[in-house]
């Protein structure tokens, strides 16, 4: 191996990823007096939530009666159950404070006629548990919010005085005696290497999207997190649980945001018929995803889908008008005309389920700490490690997000970790000596995949990765299909001691970094496959055929995934917290209907 | 004395070519910028043939099909994929714009130039290095200043016709393909802030909720970090989101003559 030379800085704490989650947590972090580092793939105004478009859930109540009770048994039931409530109950409730929060960093909300944020209905948000009409409860800028907040975090971090290590390779985290002690990360700009001693390290790494062919996700969204925590011997929690977004393009897979059908669209079949009003008779087109992309689904099989393979579904705005178009969706049109080709004032858009957010993660608290079960403690705490936003798996979204509620959880989130940071983290403690060898796997793993010389190309390996999770564990899965796909994915795993780096670099060498990040998402891949095949019941988004129902008496509990080192799964489980503080009343399960 | 041909270092040098399998349908060539910091090399244009018949329809899809099935070691930013991002600005064609909304189809060359986006110190490849552009974006403290506080449980009020000031400024990518195509950028770019830095100056002038526009008036009341812009308008002509940076400087421009005059 190579004699690498590394650098070391202190810190009370480090965030690795720059999203609206770490971001958050990073702010947050500084303005409390934390020496806080962040690190990231990209410059910060790059991550992934930069593409959220819809907005944010609070029951502001500024658009029509609200309450964060209703909020909480919304989420509870979009969730499926799985969600735990004691959790669900806390973002409801810090909602409110966390968008007003965000109108006091400057984020540029759109308005009511009386000034107030603007507010807007969203799949599964309604008003009264469940029997009143829609809620309006999305609070957006425009369709642009997650830009907007994206930015308004990182002019906060930047006020905080936060420092910023941009473009810095997370690799692994460093463990000693199963406490976190910091991670190892790889500068491209001159290809060295860093170490970060933290008291306390927080994953905001995001979701694992680029496990399928097609999704919404960005290249960079690849599971770093999962990944180095895979590694580090922790699970990963109810990773079977992959979200698809009713709406993305078809062919290209860009996100179209469900607020346009909160807006008032709607989706059509080939007979021109508005299709979810036979499977959703309240509630229509506003159900939430699990379900809208399950009928969509059903739709296209049923020989009903539009186009000359009639292999997608139409989305409808036309009718809505230019003027709110170009006020309330202006980035859906101009997305809709560059990737596919469509005026949306005169035309529907052609989309597809697509492959959008990952439901499972890093298992955590909702003080953001990382938990494991340890014999009997399902809920034992990994000193030294934090877990926020899609990374993390609280589990506030169980087996189905809705939707607005990804941008709700990393703000909360985000600050819960301060918070907590606040609390168990001295100002300038001093870091403990590490062993010699402390870094040794880290940096044999590294090395190994920079001199990689097999035969098997980066690029080729992820193909049959993408390929095989999106042909089996997709909308609809069957015991069968998830077998073939955990045994392919399994063999796709296998492949990549052969992988081939050509690249050999280490300033800005991004075949190293697509390498670090296949192996990553391998994990993820792994992980999600394996859970799905070993989960026998339907439940959110994890829709089996040959367990068509939810089993709350064999199934009310959160899969916990382990890896080793040849790639095997071992699946363990959590219970699902049915508790809440008393002040919402606990949502017993029930059947989920819209 | 002035030099005027370039450093030899700096000359770029014809490259490799990868020709299209014998049985492609429908050729593109794209030559693009290499330089690898790793050796004494200078930088050269090697030229890629690619089958647009079996690539999608942006040129990021075509920076990705080569990287992914010729040479693994091109080098660029790409996140996002949809213009929101801001990763990949590059010079396209002869623009700076966006790889993942630039169609393959309007590029006008038989021959697509690709290079990094101009005047930036180059890192590798199609990668430039944007720090003194980041640092210039946190010189204008670029966040919410306030005197009074807000309401404390609810959000301030802003009407709807102030918050409207804010469309054409706040949708900004920070993607530098405006600053990176200004000639008094390329000349001043140590001391003038340049297109994107200005617009972002002007969001929070012009944010009825901001308390601060006359300090932030008073930072940019310089012969170079404002009144270096000469109206070129590169800036507006190459915005991939169809900003118009021009008319935010100038209304700073503006701003700052209505002061005086006050």
């Amino acid at each position: 191996m190579d004699a690498y030379k590394i650098t070391t800085h202190q810190y009370d704490v480090v965030v690795v990823g720059a999203g609206g989650a770490g971001l958050r947590a990073t702010m947050g972090m500084a303005a409390q007096g934390l020496a806080t580092a962040c690190i990231s793939k990209v410059f910060p105004t790059r991550s992934h939530t930069v593409a959220a478009q819809g907005g944010i859930s609070a029951a502001l109540a500024n658009m029509g009666p609200d309450d964060w009770r209703w909020h909480f048994y919304d989420t509870v039931k979009g969730s499926d159950w799985l969600g735990d409530q004691d959790a669900i109950e806390y973002m409801c409730r810090e909602a409110i404070p966390a968008v007003v929060e965000l109108e006091h960093f400057g984020l540029p909300f759109s308005r009511t006629e009386d000034g107030r944020i603007y507010q807007r209905p969203f799949g599964g948000m309604t008003t009264k548990y469940g029997e009143g009409p829609p809620a309006q409860r999305t609070c957006a800028a425009a369709d642009r919010t997650g830009h907007a907040m994206l930015h308004t975090l990182y002019q906060q971090a930047l006020k905080h005085d936060a420092r910023f290590y941009v473009e810095y390779f997370a690799l692994d985290l460093i463990f000693e005696e199963g406490v976190c002690k910091g991670v190892l990360a790889w500068n491209l700009a001159d290809g060295t290497l860093h170490l970060f001693r933290a008291q306390s390290v927080v994953l905001a790494t995001g979701g694992y999207g680029r496990t399928y062919f097609s999704c919404t996700s960005a290249h960079t969204c690849t599971g770093d997190g999962g990944g180095m925590v895979l590694r580090a011997g922790l699970p990963l929690q109810d990773m079977e649980f992959v979200q698809f977004h009713p709406t993305g393009v078809y062919g290209a897979g860009m996100l179209i945001t469900e607020g346009v059908r909160g807006e008032g669209g709607y989706l059509t079949n080939a007979n021109g018929e508005r299709f979810m009003e036979r499977y959703a008779p309240s509630v229509k087109d506003l159900a939430p995803r699990d379900m809208v992309s399950r009928c969509m689904t059903l739709e296209i099989r049923e020989g009903r889908g539009v186009g000359p393979k009639k292999d997608h579904i139409h989305l409808h705005l036309e009718h809505l008008g230019a003027a709110t178009i170009n006020e309330q969706l202006p980035g859906i049109a101009e997305t809709s005309r560059v990737f596919a080709g469509v005026d949306v004032t005169r035309e529907p858009i052609p989309v597809i389920p697509t492959a959008h957010y990952n439901m499972g993660g890093i298992p955590t608290n909702i003080h953001g700490e990382v938990v494991t079960r340890k014999g009997d403690n399902p809920d034992a705490v990994i000193p030294g490690l934090m877990a926020i936003g899609e990374a993390a798996c609280v589990s506030v979204h169980g087996a189905n997000r809705l939707g607005s509620n990804s941008l709700l959880d990393i703000v909360v989130f985000g600050r819960a970790a301060a918070i907590r940071a606040g609390e168990v983290v001295t100002p300038g403690a001093k870091h403990s000596t590490l062993a010699a060898d402390a870094l040794e796997p880290a940096l044999a793993n590294f090395d190994r995949l920079r001199h990689a010389n097999g035969n098997l190309a980066t690029a080729d390996i992820r193909e049959q990765m993408q390929r095989a999770m999106q042909a089996d564990a997709t909308v609809f899965r069957t015991g069968e299909s998830l077998r073939a796909g955990a045994a392919k994915v399994s063999q796709v795993h296998a492949s990549f001691a052969d992988v081939k780096v050509t690249d050999r670099s280490l300033i800005w060498n991004t075949d190293l970094v697509e390498t670090l990040e296949l192996q990553n998402l391998l994990g993820m891949a792994l992980t999600t496959i394996y859970s799905a095949e070993n989960r026998t019941e339907s439940r959110g988004a994890h829709a089996r055929e040959d367990f068509p129902k939810r089993d709350d008496v064999n199934w009310l509990k959160h899969t916990l995934a382990h890896v080793d080192a040849d790639g095997k799964v071992r699946i363990d489980y959590r219970p699902v917290h049915l508790t809440t503080s008393g002040d919402v009343a606990v949502a017993p399960p029930k059947e989920r209907k819209y | 004395m002035t030099e005027f041909a370039l450093p030899k270092n700096s000359r770029v040098q014809k490259g490799k070519h990868f020709p299209a399998a014998a049985d492609a349908k429908s050729v593109r060539t794209f030559k693009i910028y290499r330089w690898n910091p790793d050796n004494d090399e200078n930088p050269r244009l090697d030229t890629y043939d690619i089958d647009t018949a079996d690539c999608g329809p942006m040129v990021l899809h075509a920076l990705i099909k080569i990287k992914n099935e010729i040479d693994p070691t091109l080098t660029f930013r790409r996140s996002c994929r949809e213009g929101i991002c801001g990763s990949c600005a590059m010079n396209i064609d002869g623009t700076n714009t966006l790889a993942c909304t630039k169609e393959i189809s309007d590029c006008h060359g038989k021959q697509v130039p690709i290079y990094p986006l101009p005047h930036m110190p180059v890192v590798k490849d199609l990668v430039p290095d944007l720090s003194q552009f980041y640092a210039q974006y946190a010189s204008i403290r670029p966040w919410i200043r306030t005197q009074s506080s807000p309401p404390p449980d609810r959000e301030r009020r802003q009407s709807k016709a102030d918050r409207a000031k804010l469309d054409g400024l706040y949708e900004c990518i920070l993607c530098a393909c405006c600053s990176t195509s200004c000639p008094s950028y390329w000349w001043n770019g140590d001391r003038y802030l340049g297109p994107a830095v200005l617009l972002q100056a002007y969001r929070w002038i012009i944010d009825s909720r901001d308390e601060d526009s006359g300090d932030r008036l008073d930072n940019l009341e310089d012969p170079f970090r404002l009144y270096r812009c000469h109206t070129i308008m590169n800036c507006t002509k190459t915005c991939p989101k169809g900003l118009n940076p021009a008319k935010a400087i100038a209304e700073i421009k503006k701003a700052m003559l209505a002061r005086r005059s006050a």
